[in-house]
Protein backbone atom coordinates (compact mmCIF):
# COMPACT_ATOMS: atom_id res chain seq x y z
CA UNK A 1 0.00 0.00 0.00
CA UNK A 2 1.12 3.56 -0.61
CA UNK A 3 2.05 5.55 2.26
CA UNK A 4 -0.72 7.92 0.91
CA UNK A 5 -2.92 4.93 1.04
CA UNK A 6 -2.19 4.07 4.55
CA UNK A 7 -2.65 7.75 5.57
CA UNK A 8 -5.64 7.91 4.26
CA UNK A 9 -7.07 4.33 6.29
CA UNK A 10 -5.33 5.78 9.65
CA UNK A 11 -7.57 8.82 9.27
CA UNK A 12 -10.24 6.47 8.40
CA UNK A 13 -9.68 4.56 11.20
CA UNK A 14 -9.61 7.75 13.61
CA UNK A 15 -12.63 8.81 12.05
CA UNK A 16 -14.56 5.93 12.57
CA UNK A 17 -13.61 5.68 16.26
CA UNK A 18 -14.32 8.97 17.35
CA UNK A 19 -17.89 8.45 15.86
CA UNK A 20 -18.47 5.35 17.53
CA UNK A 21 -16.54 6.09 20.43
CA UNK A 22 -20.25 7.60 22.50
CA UNK A 23 -21.19 4.31 22.32
CA UNK A 24 -18.66 3.20 24.63
CA UNK A 25 -18.10 6.50 26.70
CA UNK A 26 -21.14 6.10 29.83
CA UNK A 27 -20.26 9.06 31.58
CA UNK A 28 -21.61 12.40 30.16
CA UNK A 29 -18.82 13.86 31.94
CA UNK A 30 -15.91 12.35 29.27
CA UNK A 31 -18.18 13.35 26.41
CA UNK A 32 -18.27 17.17 27.49
CA UNK A 33 -14.68 16.73 28.04
CA UNK A 34 -14.05 15.29 24.38
CA UNK A 35 -16.51 17.54 23.28
CA UNK A 36 -14.56 20.76 24.81
CA UNK A 37 -11.49 19.35 23.07
CA UNK A 38 -12.89 18.85 19.47
CA UNK A 39 -13.95 22.43 19.66
CA UNK A 40 -11.26 23.64 21.23
CA UNK A 41 -9.08 22.17 18.04
CA UNK A 42 -11.41 23.36 15.84
CA UNK A 43 -10.89 27.04 17.09
CA UNK A 44 -6.95 25.95 16.93
CA UNK A 45 -7.23 24.60 13.46
CA UNK A 46 -9.09 28.13 12.39
CA UNK A 47 -5.99 30.29 13.98
CA UNK A 48 -3.52 27.39 12.20
CA UNK A 49 -4.72 28.25 8.82
CA UNK A 50 -3.52 32.26 9.40
CA UNK A 51 -0.97 31.18 12.44
CA UNK A 52 0.60 28.22 11.13
CA UNK A 53 0.04 28.37 6.99
CA UNK A 54 0.70 31.70 6.65
CA UNK A 55 2.69 32.50 9.53
CA UNK A 56 0.32 35.81 10.75
CA UNK A 57 0.25 35.59 14.54
CA UNK A 58 -3.32 36.72 15.85
CA UNK A 59 -3.44 37.25 19.88
CA UNK A 60 -7.13 38.31 18.91
CA UNK A 61 -8.75 35.23 17.17
CA UNK A 62 -11.67 35.08 19.85
CA UNK A 63 -13.31 38.21 17.81
CA UNK A 64 -14.17 36.24 14.64
CA UNK A 65 -16.15 33.68 17.51
CA UNK A 66 -17.93 36.35 19.57
CA UNK A 67 -19.19 37.95 16.62
CA UNK A 68 -20.49 34.66 14.94
CA UNK A 69 -22.01 33.70 18.76
CA UNK A 70 -23.97 37.43 19.21
CA UNK A 71 -25.20 37.21 14.98
CA UNK A 72 -26.82 34.42 15.35
CA UNK A 73 -27.75 34.99 19.06
CA UNK A 74 -29.05 38.29 17.98
CA UNK A 75 -31.16 36.80 14.80
CA UNK A 76 -32.76 34.17 17.39
CA UNK A 77 -33.83 36.24 20.13
CA UNK A 78 -34.95 39.54 18.04
CA UNK A 79 -36.22 38.48 15.04
CA UNK A 80 -36.63 34.43 15.88
CA UNK A 81 -34.47 33.24 13.13
CA UNK A 82 -33.56 29.66 13.51
CA UNK A 83 -29.57 29.27 14.59
CA UNK A 84 -29.43 26.75 11.46
CA UNK A 85 -30.06 29.87 9.24
CA UNK A 86 -28.56 31.66 12.20
CA UNK A 87 -24.97 29.74 12.00
CA UNK A 88 -24.90 30.61 8.22
CA UNK A 89 -25.33 34.49 8.99
CA UNK A 90 -22.56 34.14 11.84
CA UNK A 91 -19.75 32.44 9.09
CA UNK A 92 -20.51 35.06 6.96
CA UNK A 93 -20.25 37.54 9.62
CA UNK A 94 -17.22 36.02 10.97
CA UNK A 95 -15.41 36.43 7.03
CA UNK A 96 -17.01 39.75 6.90
CA UNK A 97 -14.70 40.56 10.19
CA UNK A 98 -12.01 38.65 8.71
CA UNK A 99 -11.96 40.81 5.57
CA UNK A 100 -11.80 44.34 7.46
CA UNK A 101 -9.32 43.60 9.53
CA UNK A 102 -7.23 41.75 7.27
CA UNK A 103 -7.81 44.39 4.85
CA UNK A 104 -7.02 46.97 7.26
CA UNK A 105 -3.98 45.81 8.61
CA UNK A 106 -2.37 44.20 5.90
CA UNK A 107 -3.06 46.77 3.36
CA UNK A 108 -0.91 48.73 5.83
CA UNK A 109 1.62 45.56 5.57
CA UNK A 110 1.41 45.15 9.49
CA UNK A 111 3.30 42.03 10.38
CA UNK A 112 4.64 40.00 13.42
CA UNK A 113 3.97 41.12 16.67
CA UNK A 114 2.19 44.58 14.99
CA UNK A 115 -0.63 42.63 13.38
CA UNK A 116 -0.92 40.43 16.87
CA UNK A 117 -1.87 43.12 18.52
CA UNK A 118 -4.03 44.76 16.54
CA UNK A 119 -5.94 41.82 16.56
CA UNK A 120 -6.36 41.96 20.25
CA UNK A 121 -7.37 45.72 20.03
CA UNK A 122 -10.11 44.78 17.76
CA UNK A 123 -11.11 41.89 19.76
CA UNK A 124 -10.86 44.43 23.18
CA UNK A 125 -12.73 46.94 20.95
CA UNK A 126 -15.44 44.77 20.17
CA UNK A 127 -15.71 43.68 23.57
CA UNK A 128 -16.14 46.98 24.75
CA UNK A 129 -19.02 48.05 22.08
CA UNK A 130 -21.00 45.19 22.65
CA UNK A 131 -20.98 46.01 26.45
CA UNK A 132 -21.66 49.13 25.38
CA UNK A 133 -24.87 48.83 22.48
CA UNK A 134 -28.32 47.77 23.24
CA UNK A 135 -29.26 45.26 20.77
CA UNK A 136 -26.68 42.88 22.83
CA UNK A 137 -28.24 43.25 25.91
CA UNK A 138 -24.76 44.97 26.70
CA UNK A 139 -23.80 43.90 30.12
CA UNK A 140 -26.62 41.55 31.00
CA UNK A 141 -26.26 39.71 28.04
CA UNK A 142 -28.29 37.13 25.93
CA UNK A 143 -30.31 34.29 27.16
CA UNK A 144 -30.88 31.74 25.38
CA UNK A 145 -33.75 29.53 25.36
CA UNK A 146 -33.17 25.70 25.97
CA UNK A 147 -35.32 24.20 22.90
CA UNK A 148 -33.75 21.15 21.72
CA UNK A 149 -33.99 20.66 18.04
CA UNK A 150 -31.81 20.41 14.90
CA UNK A 151 -33.41 23.70 13.59
CA UNK A 152 -32.17 25.08 17.20
CA UNK A 153 -28.94 23.42 16.91
CA UNK A 154 -29.50 22.29 20.30
CA UNK A 155 -29.95 18.27 20.88
CA UNK A 156 -31.54 16.62 24.53
CA UNK A 157 -28.38 14.32 25.19
CA UNK A 158 -24.34 15.66 25.34
CA UNK A 159 -23.90 13.24 22.68
CA UNK A 160 -25.79 15.53 19.99
CA UNK A 161 -23.61 18.56 20.68
CA UNK A 162 -20.32 15.83 20.86
CA UNK A 163 -21.56 14.81 17.30
CA UNK A 164 -21.98 18.78 16.02
CA UNK A 165 -18.64 19.27 17.60
CA UNK A 166 -16.75 16.89 16.04
CA UNK A 167 -18.18 17.67 12.62
CA UNK A 168 -17.14 20.68 13.03
CA UNK A 169 -13.78 19.29 13.69
CA UNK A 170 -13.67 16.91 10.35
CA UNK A 171 -14.77 20.03 8.39
CA UNK A 172 -11.46 21.64 9.80
CA UNK A 173 -9.35 18.88 9.41
CA UNK A 174 -10.79 18.66 5.97
CA UNK A 175 -9.86 22.35 5.17
CA UNK A 176 -6.07 21.23 6.33
CA UNK A 177 -5.40 18.47 4.17
CA UNK A 178 -6.97 20.48 1.67
CA UNK A 179 -4.43 23.26 2.24
CA UNK A 180 -1.43 20.72 2.24
CA UNK A 181 -1.99 19.58 -1.48
CA UNK A 182 -3.39 22.57 -2.88
CA UNK A 183 -1.58 25.85 -4.47
CA UNK A 184 -3.50 28.37 -2.11
CA UNK A 185 -1.64 26.11 0.56
CA UNK A 186 1.36 26.05 -0.58
CA UNK A 187 0.93 30.21 -1.40
CA UNK A 188 0.71 30.34 2.22
CA UNK A 189 3.65 28.46 3.27
CA UNK A 190 5.75 30.54 0.68
CA UNK A 191 4.55 33.44 2.73
CA UNK A 192 5.11 32.15 5.70
CA UNK A 193 8.33 31.62 4.49
CA UNK A 194 9.44 34.68 3.00
CA UNK A 195 7.36 37.03 2.04
CA UNK A 196 9.27 39.16 -0.67
CA UNK A 197 10.44 35.71 -2.83
CA UNK A 198 6.53 34.88 -2.90
CA UNK A 199 5.78 38.48 -4.14
CA UNK A 200 8.48 38.07 -6.91
CA UNK A 201 7.60 34.45 -7.84
CA UNK A 202 4.10 36.32 -8.90
CA UNK A 203 2.00 35.46 -5.50
CA UNK A 204 -0.26 38.20 -4.76
CA UNK A 205 0.61 38.40 -0.55
CA UNK A 206 -2.06 40.83 0.32
CA UNK A 207 -5.21 38.44 -1.45
CA UNK A 208 -3.49 35.69 0.28
CA UNK A 209 -3.50 36.49 3.88
CA UNK A 210 -6.58 38.33 3.45
CA UNK A 211 -8.51 35.28 1.87
CA UNK A 212 -6.58 33.06 4.92
CA UNK A 213 -7.75 35.58 7.73
CA UNK A 214 -11.63 35.16 6.24
CA UNK A 215 -11.25 30.98 6.39
CA UNK A 216 -10.41 31.87 10.04
CA UNK A 217 -12.96 34.41 10.55
CA UNK A 218 -15.77 31.87 9.08
CA UNK A 219 -14.83 28.86 10.94
CA UNK A 220 -14.95 31.49 14.19
CA UNK A 221 -18.05 32.35 13.58
CA UNK A 222 -19.50 28.76 13.17
CA UNK A 223 -17.62 28.39 16.92
CA UNK A 224 -19.89 31.20 18.02
CA UNK A 225 -22.92 29.81 17.07
CA UNK A 226 -22.21 26.39 18.35
CA UNK A 227 -20.98 27.41 22.08
CA UNK A 228 -24.12 30.22 22.51
CA UNK A 229 -26.54 27.39 21.60
CA UNK A 230 -24.79 24.96 23.94
CA UNK A 231 -24.55 27.41 26.68
CA UNK A 232 -27.59 29.40 26.20
CA UNK A 233 -25.75 32.80 27.96
CA UNK A 234 -23.14 34.90 25.68
CA UNK A 235 -21.93 38.49 27.51
CA UNK A 236 -19.26 40.12 26.24
CA UNK A 237 -17.09 38.55 28.22
CA UNK A 238 -17.62 35.65 27.41
CA UNK A 239 -17.86 36.60 23.86
CA UNK A 240 -14.21 38.65 23.75
CA UNK A 241 -12.37 36.97 25.95
CA UNK A 242 -8.62 36.91 25.80
CA UNK A 243 -8.49 33.45 27.52
CA UNK A 244 -10.07 31.78 24.38
CA UNK A 245 -8.00 33.75 21.98
CA UNK A 246 -4.93 32.47 24.02
CA UNK A 247 -6.41 28.55 23.72
CA UNK A 248 -6.72 28.33 20.09
CA UNK A 249 -2.86 29.64 19.62
CA UNK A 250 -1.53 27.44 22.54
CA UNK A 251 -3.59 24.52 21.50
CA UNK A 252 -2.13 25.14 17.71
CA UNK A 253 2.01 25.61 19.16
CA UNK A 254 1.60 22.55 21.54
CA UNK A 255 0.94 20.20 18.85
CA UNK A 256 2.95 21.74 16.30
CA UNK A 257 1.96 25.28 13.90
CA UNK A 258 1.62 24.27 10.39
CA UNK A 259 0.52 20.92 10.59
CA UNK A 260 -2.91 19.24 10.28
CA UNK A 261 -3.37 17.71 13.75
CA UNK A 262 -1.13 19.60 15.72
CA UNK A 263 -4.47 21.95 16.90
CA UNK A 264 -6.29 18.14 17.84
CA UNK A 265 -3.23 16.71 19.59
CA UNK A 266 -2.19 20.54 21.49
CA UNK A 267 -6.14 20.41 22.56
CA UNK A 268 -5.96 16.87 23.66
CA UNK A 269 -2.88 17.31 25.46
CA UNK A 270 -3.73 20.38 27.18
CA UNK A 271 -7.39 19.53 28.59
CA UNK A 272 -6.16 16.25 30.22
CA UNK A 273 -3.65 17.97 32.14
CA UNK A 274 -5.99 20.48 32.88
CA UNK A 275 -8.02 17.95 34.11
CA UNK A 276 -5.68 16.16 35.74
CA UNK A 277 -4.48 19.44 37.40
CA UNK A 278 -7.81 20.52 38.72
CA UNK A 279 -8.26 17.06 40.08
CA UNK A 280 -5.55 18.24 42.68
CA UNK A 281 -6.37 21.51 42.97
CA UNK A 282 -8.67 23.39 42.37
CA UNK A 283 -8.33 27.04 42.54
CA UNK A 284 -9.99 29.83 39.68
CA UNK A 285 -7.34 30.43 37.40
CA UNK A 286 -5.55 27.15 37.46
CA UNK A 287 -5.77 26.74 33.80
CA UNK A 288 -3.94 30.28 32.78
CA UNK A 289 -1.27 28.95 35.30
CA UNK A 290 -0.73 25.26 33.47
CA UNK A 291 -0.91 26.81 30.11
CA UNK A 292 1.64 29.33 30.91
CA UNK A 293 3.47 26.52 32.17
CA UNK A 294 3.54 24.22 28.87
CA UNK A 295 3.79 26.87 27.01
CA UNK A 296 6.73 27.77 28.10
CA UNK A 297 8.27 24.36 28.31
CA UNK A 298 7.64 24.07 24.19
CA UNK A 299 8.57 27.08 23.06
CA UNK A 300 11.80 25.89 25.18
CA UNK A 301 12.31 22.77 24.22
CA UNK A 302 9.91 22.05 21.55
CA UNK A 303 9.37 25.03 18.85
CA UNK A 304 7.78 22.12 16.65
CA UNK A 305 5.57 21.36 19.05
CA UNK A 306 4.69 17.65 20.29
CA UNK A 307 4.22 16.73 16.17
CA UNK A 308 7.54 18.17 15.27
CA UNK A 309 9.08 15.98 17.92
CA UNK A 310 7.53 12.78 16.41
CA UNK A 311 8.51 13.58 13.17
CA UNK A 312 12.08 14.27 14.84
CA UNK A 313 11.95 10.64 16.12
CA UNK A 314 10.84 9.18 13.23
CA UNK A 315 13.73 10.88 11.09
CA UNK A 316 16.45 9.69 13.66
CA UNK A 317 15.38 6.16 13.26
CA UNK A 318 15.33 6.19 9.40
CA UNK A 319 18.97 7.85 9.62
CA UNK A 320 19.99 5.39 12.00
CA UNK A 321 18.36 2.81 9.40
CA UNK A 322 20.04 3.75 6.74
CA UNK A 323 23.50 4.00 8.97
CA UNK A 324 22.87 0.17 9.59
CA UNK A 325 22.00 -1.12 5.76
CA UNK A 326 24.95 1.11 5.27
CA UNK A 327 27.46 -0.38 7.55
CA UNK A 328 25.68 -3.59 6.78
CA UNK A 329 26.91 -3.70 3.19
CA UNK A 330 30.32 -2.37 4.66
CA UNK A 331 30.75 -6.16 6.10
CA UNK A 332 29.38 -7.50 3.15
CA UNK A 333 32.16 -6.13 1.00
CA UNK A 334 34.62 -6.65 3.46
CA UNK B 1 10.96 44.22 -24.55
CA UNK B 2 12.11 46.36 -21.27
CA UNK B 3 12.53 49.65 -21.41
CA UNK B 4 13.86 51.99 -18.32
CA UNK B 5 14.11 55.81 -18.91
CA UNK B 6 15.08 58.72 -16.76
CA UNK B 7 14.97 56.35 -13.79
CA UNK B 8 16.26 57.18 -10.22
CA UNK B 9 16.00 56.67 -6.77
CA UNK B 10 17.37 58.28 -3.82
CA UNK B 11 17.80 56.98 0.07
CA UNK B 12 17.60 59.94 2.04
CA UNK B 13 20.64 62.36 0.51
CA UNK B 14 22.27 59.74 -1.19
CA UNK B 15 21.27 59.31 -4.67
CA UNK B 16 21.93 55.54 -5.43
CA UNK B 17 20.01 55.35 -9.42
CA UNK B 18 20.43 58.70 -10.85
CA UNK B 19 18.20 58.86 -14.49
CA UNK B 20 19.24 55.84 -16.20
CA UNK B 21 18.22 54.94 -19.22
CA UNK B 22 18.42 51.52 -20.61
CA UNK B 23 16.66 48.69 -22.48
CA UNK B 24 16.61 44.66 -22.89
CA UNK B 25 15.54 43.47 -26.55
CA UNK B 26 14.17 40.12 -26.66
CA UNK B 27 16.20 37.24 -27.22
CA UNK B 28 19.13 39.26 -25.65
CA UNK B 29 21.24 38.36 -22.45
CA UNK B 30 22.68 41.92 -21.34
CA UNK B 31 24.56 42.42 -18.06
CA UNK B 32 24.65 44.94 -15.87
CA UNK B 33 27.97 45.63 -13.83
CA UNK B 34 29.71 48.05 -11.97
CA UNK B 35 31.09 48.28 -8.42
CA UNK B 36 29.91 47.37 -5.06
CA UNK B 37 27.33 50.13 -4.05
CA UNK B 38 27.19 51.25 -7.70
CA UNK B 39 22.76 50.92 -7.12
CA UNK B 40 22.49 47.81 -9.62
CA UNK B 41 20.75 45.62 -7.24
CA UNK B 42 18.36 49.01 -6.41
CA UNK B 43 17.69 49.49 -10.11
CA UNK B 44 16.39 45.22 -10.60
CA UNK B 45 14.35 46.17 -7.87
CA UNK B 46 12.70 49.14 -8.80
CA UNK B 47 12.15 47.12 -12.32
CA UNK B 48 10.59 44.40 -10.57
CA UNK B 49 7.99 46.65 -8.70
CA UNK B 50 9.98 46.07 -4.95
CA UNK B 51 10.84 49.54 -4.61
CA UNK B 52 9.03 52.82 -6.33
CA UNK B 53 11.36 54.45 -8.49
CA UNK B 54 11.08 58.45 -7.36
CA UNK B 55 11.34 59.40 -11.48
CA UNK B 56 11.78 57.57 -14.70
CA UNK B 57 9.40 55.45 -16.38
CA UNK B 58 9.63 51.37 -16.47
CA UNK B 59 8.05 49.70 -19.38
CA UNK B 60 7.74 45.40 -20.10
CA UNK B 61 6.20 44.66 -23.65
CA UNK B 62 4.89 48.32 -24.44
CA UNK B 63 3.34 48.28 -21.06
CA UNK B 64 3.81 50.68 -17.95
CA UNK B 65 4.67 49.20 -14.86
CA UNK B 66 5.41 52.19 -12.92
CA UNK B 67 2.93 51.55 -9.33
CA UNK B 68 2.47 47.64 -10.66
CA UNK B 69 2.88 45.00 -7.88
CA UNK B 70 6.30 42.63 -7.77
CA UNK B 71 2.94 39.71 -8.09
CA UNK B 72 1.60 41.52 -11.05
CA UNK B 73 5.18 41.96 -12.62
CA UNK B 74 6.12 38.73 -12.16
CA UNK B 75 2.72 37.23 -13.76
CA UNK B 76 3.61 39.58 -16.91
CA UNK B 77 6.31 37.57 -17.39
CA UNK B 78 8.89 39.65 -15.59
CA UNK B 79 10.80 37.67 -12.54
CA UNK B 80 13.92 38.92 -10.24
CA UNK B 81 16.42 36.21 -8.43
CA UNK B 82 17.74 37.97 -5.10
CA UNK B 83 21.52 38.64 -4.75
CA UNK B 84 20.66 38.04 -0.83
CA UNK B 85 19.41 34.12 -1.68
CA UNK B 86 15.75 34.10 -0.19
CA UNK B 87 14.61 30.56 0.03
CA UNK B 88 11.72 29.27 1.55
CA UNK B 89 13.70 27.49 4.47
CA UNK B 90 11.60 25.96 5.64
CA UNK B 91 10.53 23.62 2.50
CA UNK B 92 12.65 21.15 0.26
CA UNK B 93 14.07 22.38 -2.67
CA UNK B 94 10.84 20.51 -4.81
CA UNK B 95 8.74 22.40 -2.96
CA UNK B 96 10.69 25.68 -3.13
CA UNK B 97 10.60 25.48 -6.85
CA UNK B 98 6.90 23.97 -6.77
CA UNK B 99 6.29 27.77 -5.55
CA UNK B 100 7.33 29.40 -8.90
CA UNK B 101 5.50 26.30 -11.20
CA UNK B 102 1.87 27.46 -9.22
CA UNK B 103 2.66 30.65 -11.04
CA UNK B 104 0.58 28.98 -14.39
CA UNK B 105 -1.24 26.42 -12.59
CA UNK B 106 -3.45 25.15 -9.70
CA UNK B 107 -2.78 21.58 -10.16
CA UNK B 108 -0.41 20.43 -7.99
CA UNK B 109 0.60 17.31 -9.75
CA UNK B 110 1.04 19.73 -12.70
CA UNK B 111 2.94 22.32 -10.70
CA UNK B 112 5.30 19.36 -9.69
CA UNK B 113 6.39 17.62 -12.87
CA UNK B 114 6.83 21.20 -13.90
CA UNK B 115 9.26 21.47 -10.84
CA UNK B 116 11.33 17.97 -11.98
CA UNK B 117 11.51 19.24 -15.41
CA UNK B 118 13.22 22.60 -14.05
CA UNK B 119 15.04 21.02 -11.30
CA UNK B 120 16.58 19.33 -13.89
CA UNK B 121 17.46 21.68 -16.16
CA UNK B 122 19.50 23.72 -13.36
CA UNK B 123 21.00 20.42 -12.08
CA UNK B 124 18.82 19.71 -8.95
CA UNK B 125 17.44 17.17 -9.73
CA UNK B 126 19.21 14.87 -7.24
CA UNK B 127 18.74 17.94 -4.90
CA UNK B 128 14.56 17.66 -4.48
CA UNK B 129 13.99 16.41 -1.09
CA UNK B 130 16.56 18.03 0.88
CA UNK B 131 15.47 21.02 2.79
CA UNK B 132 16.31 24.58 1.18
CA UNK B 133 17.98 25.73 4.61
CA UNK B 134 20.51 22.91 4.30
CA UNK B 135 22.33 23.79 0.66
CA UNK B 136 25.37 24.89 0.06
CA UNK B 137 25.91 28.60 -1.43
CA UNK B 138 25.71 26.89 -5.27
CA UNK B 139 22.61 25.13 -4.27
CA UNK B 140 21.04 28.13 -3.04
CA UNK B 141 21.93 30.41 -6.12
CA UNK B 142 20.93 27.50 -8.15
CA UNK B 143 17.59 27.41 -6.53
CA UNK B 144 16.69 31.30 -6.69
CA UNK B 145 16.95 30.72 -10.53
CA UNK B 146 15.10 27.22 -10.65
CA UNK B 147 12.58 29.08 -8.64
CA UNK B 148 11.96 32.12 -11.07
CA UNK B 149 12.35 29.52 -14.02
CA UNK B 150 9.43 27.49 -12.74
CA UNK B 151 6.91 30.43 -13.62
CA UNK B 152 8.14 30.25 -17.51
CA UNK B 153 9.03 33.81 -17.12
CA UNK B 154 9.77 35.50 -20.36
CA UNK B 155 12.75 38.04 -18.97
CA UNK B 156 14.82 36.41 -16.04
CA UNK B 157 16.70 38.94 -13.81
CA UNK B 158 19.39 37.58 -12.33
CA UNK B 159 21.12 39.25 -9.53
CA UNK B 160 24.71 38.37 -9.00
CA UNK B 161 23.78 34.59 -8.98
CA UNK B 162 27.36 33.49 -9.57
CA UNK B 163 28.80 35.57 -6.50
CA UNK B 164 30.40 33.33 -4.09
CA UNK B 165 31.29 30.49 -6.40
CA UNK B 166 33.82 28.81 -7.12
CA UNK B 167 34.93 28.15 -10.91
CA UNK B 168 33.39 24.89 -11.68
CA UNK B 169 30.25 26.51 -10.21
CA UNK B 170 30.65 29.35 -12.29
CA UNK B 171 31.20 27.24 -15.42
CA UNK B 172 28.19 24.70 -15.22
CA UNK B 173 25.50 27.81 -13.91
CA UNK B 174 26.75 29.40 -17.31
CA UNK B 175 25.95 26.75 -19.21
CA UNK B 176 22.82 26.35 -17.35
CA UNK B 177 22.12 30.67 -18.05
CA UNK B 178 23.10 29.73 -21.84
CA UNK B 179 20.49 26.63 -22.10
CA UNK B 180 17.86 28.62 -20.16
CA UNK B 181 18.33 31.77 -23.33
CA UNK B 182 18.00 28.80 -25.80
CA UNK B 183 14.62 28.17 -24.98
CA UNK B 184 13.94 31.94 -25.80
CA UNK B 185 13.95 33.39 -22.55
CA UNK B 186 15.46 36.62 -22.32
CA UNK B 187 18.22 37.30 -19.06
CA UNK B 188 19.36 40.46 -17.79
CA UNK B 189 21.81 39.96 -15.23
CA UNK B 190 23.50 41.56 -12.70
CA UNK B 191 27.55 40.22 -12.69
CA UNK B 192 30.70 40.60 -10.73
CA UNK B 193 31.86 38.17 -12.59
CA UNK B 194 34.10 39.00 -15.24
CA UNK B 195 34.99 35.83 -17.53
CA UNK B 196 30.71 35.18 -17.05
CA UNK B 197 29.70 38.92 -18.74
CA UNK B 198 32.43 38.26 -21.56
CA UNK B 199 31.32 34.95 -22.15
CA UNK B 200 27.53 34.94 -21.49
CA UNK B 201 26.32 38.81 -22.53
CA UNK B 202 25.50 40.10 -25.86
CA UNK B 203 25.46 44.23 -24.50
CA UNK B 204 26.74 45.23 -21.10
CA UNK B 205 25.82 48.43 -19.09
CA UNK B 206 28.26 49.83 -16.89
CA UNK B 207 26.92 51.66 -13.55
CA UNK B 208 28.96 54.04 -11.56
CA UNK B 209 27.71 55.68 -8.21
CA UNK B 210 24.05 54.81 -9.30
CA UNK B 211 24.91 56.25 -13.19
CA UNK B 212 25.59 54.51 -16.49
CA UNK B 213 28.95 55.31 -17.56
CA UNK B 214 29.20 53.20 -20.69
CA UNK B 215 27.37 50.50 -22.77
CA UNK B 216 28.12 48.62 -25.82
CA UNK B 217 29.31 44.75 -26.04
CA UNK B 218 31.42 43.59 -23.74
CA UNK B 219 34.68 44.39 -25.63
CA UNK B 220 34.15 47.61 -26.42
CA UNK B 221 32.57 48.26 -22.66
CA UNK B 222 36.30 46.95 -21.51
CA UNK B 223 38.01 48.86 -23.34
CA UNK B 224 36.04 52.38 -22.43
CA UNK B 225 38.58 54.69 -20.91
CA UNK B 226 36.11 55.61 -18.19
CA UNK B 227 34.97 52.43 -17.41
CA UNK B 228 38.83 51.43 -16.68
CA UNK B 229 39.07 54.73 -15.08
CA UNK B 230 36.04 54.15 -12.90
CA UNK B 231 35.76 50.67 -12.17
CA UNK B 232 37.89 48.03 -13.71
CA UNK B 233 41.80 49.17 -13.21
CA UNK B 234 44.31 48.52 -16.07
CA UNK B 235 44.86 44.85 -14.70
CA UNK B 236 40.96 43.39 -14.87
CA UNK B 237 40.32 45.43 -18.34
CA UNK B 238 43.78 43.92 -19.82
CA UNK B 239 42.45 40.32 -18.78
CA UNK B 240 38.57 41.02 -20.37
CA UNK B 241 40.27 41.71 -23.74
CA UNK B 242 42.69 38.86 -23.66
CA UNK B 243 40.27 36.51 -22.60
CA UNK B 244 37.30 37.79 -25.45
N1 LIG C 1 16.91 50.36 1.41
C1 LIG C 1 17.98 51.19 1.36
N2 LIG C 1 18.06 52.25 2.18
C2 LIG C 1 19.12 53.09 2.14
N3 LIG C 1 20.17 52.94 1.32
C3 LIG C 1 20.17 51.89 0.48
C4 LIG C 1 19.07 50.95 0.46
N4 LIG C 1 19.34 50.01 -0.48
C5 LIG C 1 20.53 50.34 -1.00
N5 LIG C 1 21.04 51.46 -0.45
C6 LIG C 1 22.28 52.13 -0.82
O1 LIG C 1 22.22 52.40 -2.20
C7 LIG C 1 23.45 52.17 -2.82
C8 LIG C 1 23.30 51.15 -3.94
O2 LIG C 1 23.12 49.86 -3.38
P1 LIG C 1 22.88 48.59 -4.26
O3 LIG C 1 21.81 48.89 -5.24
O4 LIG C 1 22.67 47.44 -3.37
O5 LIG C 1 24.26 48.44 -5.01
P2 LIG C 1 24.87 47.22 -5.83
O6 LIG C 1 23.81 46.19 -6.00
O7 LIG C 1 25.32 47.83 -7.11
O8 LIG C 1 26.03 46.71 -5.03
C9 LIG C 1 24.42 51.73 -1.72
O9 LIG C 1 25.15 52.85 -1.29
C10 LIG C 1 23.50 51.25 -0.64
O10 LIG C 1 24.07 51.41 0.63
MG1 LIG D 1 23.77 44.23 -5.44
Amino acid sequence: MSALGKNMMLLLAGAVLLMVAPAFIVSKFYIDVLTLIFFTAYLGQSWNILGGYAGQFSFGGVMFFGTGAYASSILLTTFGVPPIIGIVVAIFAGALLGFIVGFMSFRSGLKGSYFALITLAFAELLRVLANSVEFTGGGVGLFLKYAPGLSNLQFETPTGFYYFALLLLFISIAIALWLERSRFGAQLVAIRENEDAAEALGINTLRCKIYAIMIMGAMGGAAGTFYAQKYLYLDPPIAYSIHLSVEMLLVTIVGGMGTVFGPLIGAFVLHVVNEIARHFIDTPGLSLIVYGFILIIIISYLPNGLIGMFKKKLKQTDASALDKLKSDQGDGNA
Amino acid sequence: MLNVSGVTKRFGGLTAVSSVDLNVQEGEIVSLIGPNGAGKTTLFAMVAGFLKCDEGQVTFDQVSINGMKPHQISKLGMVRTFQITQPFAGLTTLENIMVGAYSNTSDSEVAREKAEKVAETVGMKSLLSQGADGLTVAGRKRLELARALATDPKLLLLDEVMAGLNPTEIDEIVAVIKSIRATGVTIFLIEHVMKAVMNLSDRTYVLNDGKLIASGTPSTVAEDPQVIEAYLGHGAAEAMVAKS
